[in-house]
């Protein structure tokens, strides 16, 4: 297969885009910071930190050379005449790259950030009780295997980029700006998570009662959509670029479609707390600005700024009614919105690409080449975002549940009785975030 | 329960993998993959139900 080429003026502007993508990152850390309890912020912001760099080191190690790029060396099965790529064969720890501002070292600069920001997901589904050292097990596992390879699949020129080119189902499955590969799969992350840590102290009572925990700092909360934004228009304008083979005059675009789909998303969300509760609610509110950036990456590219508003006002909807479910019925305690922001607002949107994506112009397969007959409305694209759906809860989710479990089972994720009650801070770090709001006894002992 | 959940689910995906490699007319292969998802669905309502809280533990 070949390699697939950029112009210089497509090659900086990706440069420039994949830059923005840590501001993405950032709004992430605040968010789950903001949405979490006061006496577990510096350790949710620690775990952040840590989480990047672990991610950082492992898709660096092992990562990249199980994911690949379109065009790289891979291994395959045959199936009934059909070549099913499942993962890359790379090198490791980078070495075949030769940083020349290539498509391969683009996309190994643009997922080292993604990888990241889809590591960021489950610490806010564990906030308050997940342990520092077991979430950067959880990291490295992430970010060394199941990322890469359903990475590969989608981005790297693997069997669900290939549905297109070998069985005719549309373009294959397509993610422009990674609503399934970061973000749905952090979000399955966290499901697993939470699951596994159970529910924060005090949760869910005996009489059925689950009453609200609330964040604790609504500012830091919707700063943090703020930088997002920013980050996902890096995020969506590098993958449009990187994966689907468009040009850089396309970020406008993009951009357009992003921006509308947080705010239709964000202003339904906002409307329907208000109609339900009587004020609108600011964390919620958030979460459905996020969740519309997130249903917005998957078809950004291939959508008109009227059919992104749509997708954004369902996502907002879904996103409502979503936290409640989770946390009402399902009894699954989830501080940081993380399960219904991420996987549920990802598989609208991955779905919605299906139903309203609309390819004006020539979109990169796995051949590396544009196929002009491939322009229009694609006849079974529906069925290709169905496939990777499928994929996502059918593999992904049970392969990371186990994986979570056996790791657990050999380093207890959960901290001690004692430790959540102190708090994250104090048990794990040995100071709070907060020094000044703590009143310590001691000082007012007489001396 | 979790564990048939967590099968099911598994299931679900080999169901549609199948679907793609033995089915090439587009209704067929749409038909058998959606009951694919079917079963993805029940298996992770599987899951939700083995993981409810039971009420002695709820504190």
């Amino acid at each position: 297969m070949p390699v697939p080429r950029l112009t210089e003026a497509t090659t900086v502007a990706c440069i420039f885009f994949i830059f923005l993508v840590p501001l993405a990152a950032t709004g992430l850390a605040l968010m789950n910071v903001g949405l979490g309890r006061s006496r577990s912020a510096g350790h949710m912001m620690m775990a952040s930190l840590s989480a990047l760099a672990v991610a950082g080191i492992a898709y660096f190690v092992c990562g990249f050379a199980w994911q690949g790029v379109i065009g790289g060396p891979g291994h395959s099965l045959n199936l009934s005449g059909k070549s099913w790529n499942w993962i890359a064969a790379e090198p490791f720890f980078f070495r075949k790259l030769s940083f020349e501002g290539s498509v391969a070292t683009l996309a190994a600069l643009f997922q080292i950030f993604c990888v990241g920001l889809a590591a960021l997901i489950p610490l806010g589904s564990g906030a308050d009780r997940w342990r520092l050292r077991a979430s950067c097990l959880s990291t490295g596992l992430l970010a060394g295997w199941t990322y890469p390879l359903f990475a590969h699949w989608v981005w790297g020129g693997g069997w669900l980029a290939q549905l297109g080119v070998n069985y005719g189902i549309g373009r294959g499955f397509l993610d422009v700006g990674g609503a399934g590969t970061v973000q749905v799969m952090g979000g399955l992350s966290a499901l697993a998570v939470a699951w596994i840590l159970g529910p924060r102290r005090g949760k869910y009572s005996a009489d059925g009662m689950a009453p609200a925990i609330p964040g604790h700092n609504a500012v830091l909360v919707l700063f943090g959509c703020m930088l997002a934004l920013v980050g996902w228009f890096g995020l969506n304008s590098a993958g449009a670029i990187l994966f689907t083979g468009g040009e850089a005059s396309g970020a406008a675009l993009i951009a357009i479609n992003t921006m509308l789909a947080a705010s239709a998303s964000a202003l339904t969300a906002a409307f329907i707390t208000k109609v339900r509760f009587g004020k609108p609610d600011a964390s919620l509110t958030a979460n459905g600005w996020v969740g519309g950036l997130v249903a917005s990456s998957a078809s950004c590219a291939f959508v008109s700024p009227a059919e992104s508003v749509v997708i954004g006002s369902i996502a907002g909807t879904i996103i409502i009614f979503s936290v409640e479910w989770f946390e009402l019925r399902m009894e699954v305690d989830d501080p940081g919105g993380s399960i219904s922001v991420h996987a549920v607002a990802g598989i609208w949107g991955l779905l919605a690409l299906g139903v309203f994506g609309q390819f004006q112009r020539p979109v990169l397969n796995v051949a590396g080449d544009l196929p002009s007959a491939m322009n229009g409305i694609a006849a079974g694209q529906w069925l290709a975002q169905l496939i990777g759906v499928a994929t996502l809860l059918g593999f992904v989710l049970p392969l990371t549940y186990c994986a979570n479990r056996l790791l657990n089972r050999f380093y207890p994720f959960r901290v001690s009785v004692e430790g959540e009650r102190q708090g994250m801070d104090l048990h794990e770090l040995g100071a709070g975030a907060y020094p000044e709001f703590i009143t310590h006894t001691d000082e007012f002992l007489p001396r | 329960m979790k564990v048939v959940g967590i099968l099911m689910l598994l299931a679900g995906w080999f169901l549609v993998l199948a679907a793609i490699v033995l089915f090439s007319a587009p209704p067929l292969r749409g038909a058998f993959i959606l009951a694919g998802m079917a079963v993805e669905v029940l298996g992770l309502a599987l899951a939700f139900r083995s993981h409810l809280i039971p009420r002695e533990e709820k504190r």
